[in-house]
């Protein structure tokens, strides 16, 4: 069945964005993603432009995560105080990001940059919980048992805060680190930031794996939720056709993903993104690699 | 009296310059973009009118279609530090969103080049580039990159021999338009040639729109791009929680 987007003008087969929907919906479950970084260029390659993937993609964002957050508080695995620590680091971050942005697209080649950052970040991060999971599934097969959580530097610094669902009694610091951070790379590369903050929630702030998801998945609602309204007002390029028919599929497989997420070990679901992680960081650092089959391309004016 | 005789000569000369007339009918001069829609054929056919007998030239049509004009920036890749970037850009003024050129014969024999620059009917004409900037060279490979990318999409066609014509009088041609087609006025040319020379030429405009729910949503995310957005949100977090709430009820069920 074929349907005419309003917005991006172009006819796609419903069927089709239901199915992509729903498939990135379970890894977002599952995971705690968004799945922007995996949605947006499948929607480029079934022939959305570009401007209006990312915006809408956004918009779909918002209603995976929440169908995500919602059966992870019934749950109680959803650490509320820390999420609002990053929720309030994130969008202080998300603004500065699109300053950034700006600046870099008046200077031109922001393209180049998106995709750098994402090879290089998706590389580092899938790279490093390759191996740490690597490692703590051979441990757990010879009987060792896993290391208690070392006190790092982290846990040095003042402003100590309790978040009792996380078990943690840590600075604020930290976690407004990563929030900005992760606001920031999340405006400039059009994502939610779920594959930068899970990680670095589970590396750097040492939060249990369980908890991780939903409170990824609740910032994440509330960063996109503001990237939405962002494109909406200034570039008009959010295309509710397109949202609609990418989260009916999207919020239906959150709820799958996000079962499937609860009967598997930890350390399986880490190197699972992990493995997810580098293989859209492999395909990127391809297209950078080898000879296009077409040197040119064509863009709108002004934009990027 | 001079005045009228005056008049009269300037509304007469290019009728009596013309032997041949057009006279066109199109299958729509509508085409109205729904939710489910997905291309639509244009049938265009008409009947050369002419005072005198048929010349002894042959007779050829052409007929071509044409979107609204945008201008575009085209980039053109190449290897730096051994990965593929943009280098360098140039920007084309003008080019279709569509262009469909409909012939009875080959190209080069229906049209001389004279002709073809005097009334743009080729596709290269239809792709302007006029303030090429001076540290590119041959820019001309960009418009061509804009010809070659949009043919391989379809929206530009060449239908050499498409055009069916009877008794140098009647013609007929079917064009697709693609599912893929922009709003806006699709101008509608047929020119009558004669060994290479337009002998005669029609204009008309076919008006491409969305209607129902596609006009209404597309009207509201340009003029209340702030209620759009809320609606928009408030669309994914009803649907969020809708699902979230069905999928408790089936596993109590």
């Amino acid at each position: 069945m074929q349907i005419y987007l309003p917005i991006a003008e172009v006819s796609v087969n419903a069927f089709l964005l239901l199915g992509l929907g729903g498939m990135v919906g379970v890894l977002s479950g599952m995971f705690g993603v968004g799945g922007g970084f995996l949605m947006t260029p499948l929607l480029f390659f079934i022939g959305i432009p570009p401007a209006v993937a990312v915006a809408t993609e956004a918009n779909q964002i918002v209603a995976s995560s929440f169908s995500g957050v919602l059966a992870h508080l019934r749950r109680k695995t959803v650490d509320l105080r820390m999420g609002t620590v990053l929720l309030i680091g994130g969008l202080v971050g998300a603004a500065f990001g699109v300053v950034v942005f700006n600046h870099l697209k008046s200077a031109g080649q922001v393209d180049l940059l998106v995709k750098l950052c994402y090879v290089v970040f998706l590389g580092i991060i899938g790279g490093m919980m390759f191996l740490e999971s690597l490692r703590a599934i051979r441990n757990t097969r010879r009987g060792t048992p896993p290391k208690r959580k070392k006190h790092g530097w982290v846990h040095g610094l003042p402003f100590k805060m309790r978040f009792r669902t996380s078990g943690l009694y840590i600075s604020v610091i930290p976690p407004l680190i990563v929030g900005v951070c992760v606001g920031v790379l999340a405006a400039i590369m059009g994502v939610g930031g779920g594959f930068i903050m899970v990680p670095a929630m589970i590396y750097i702030l040492g939060m249990p794996t369980k908890v991780v998801v939903g409170t990824s998945l609740f910032q994440i609602i509330f960063v996109t939720g503001f990237t939405t309204m962002l494109h909406a007002t200034t570039n008009y390029t959010v295309d509710v056709a397109l949202a609609v028919l990418l989260l009916i599929g999207g919020v239906i497989g959150a709820q799958i993903g996000t079962r499937i997420g609860v009967k598997m070990k930890a350390e399986q679901l880490r190197i699972l993104l992990a493995i997810m992680v580098l293989v859209v960081c492999f395909k990127l650092a391809l297209d950078l690699l080898i000879t296009p089959t077409e040197l040119f391309s064509i863009g709108t004016e002004g934009g990027h | 009296m001079r005045h009228l005789a005056a008049i009269l000569a300037l509304v007469l000369t290019p009728l009596m310059g013309q032997a041949e007339e057009v006279v066109l009918g199109l299958s729509s001069d509508k085409v109205a973009i729904t939710a489910d829609f997905n291309g639509s054929d244009i049938l265009v056919f008409g009947a050369v009118k002419r005072e005198a007998p048929i010349p002894e030239e042959p007779l050829d049509v052409i007929v071509a279609i044409s979107g609204p004009s945008s201008p575009l920036m085209v980039r053109r890749k190449d290897r730096r530090f051994g990965i593929w970037i943009n280098t360098e850009a140039v920007q084309v003024d003008a080019a279709p969103s569509f262009y469909a050129v409909a012939t009875t014969g080959p190209m080069k024999d229906v049209l001389s080049k004279i002709e073809d620059l005097r009334h743009k009917i080729s596709i290269p004409q239809a792709v302007r580039l006029v303030g090429a900037s001076p540290q590119v060279s041959d820019p001309q490979r960009f418009a061509r990159a804009v010809i070659r990318i949009r043919e391989k999409s379809g929206a530009y066609q060449i239908l050499e021999g498409a055009v069916a014509l009877d008794e140098q009088t009647l013609f007929r041609t079917s064009i697709a338009l693609p599912s893929n087609l922009t709003e806006g006025d699709y101008v509608t040319r047929i020119f009558l040639t004669r060994s290479g020379k337009v002998v005669s030429d029609y204009e008309t405009v076919i008006n491409v729109h969305k209607v129902g729910l596609e006009r209404w949503l597309f009207a509201l995310s340009r003029e209340q791009p702030m209620l759009y957005g809320l609606m928009s949100l408030a669309i994914a977090i009803a649907a969020g929680w809708g699902a979230s709430a069905a999928f408790q009820l089936l596993r109590r069920g």
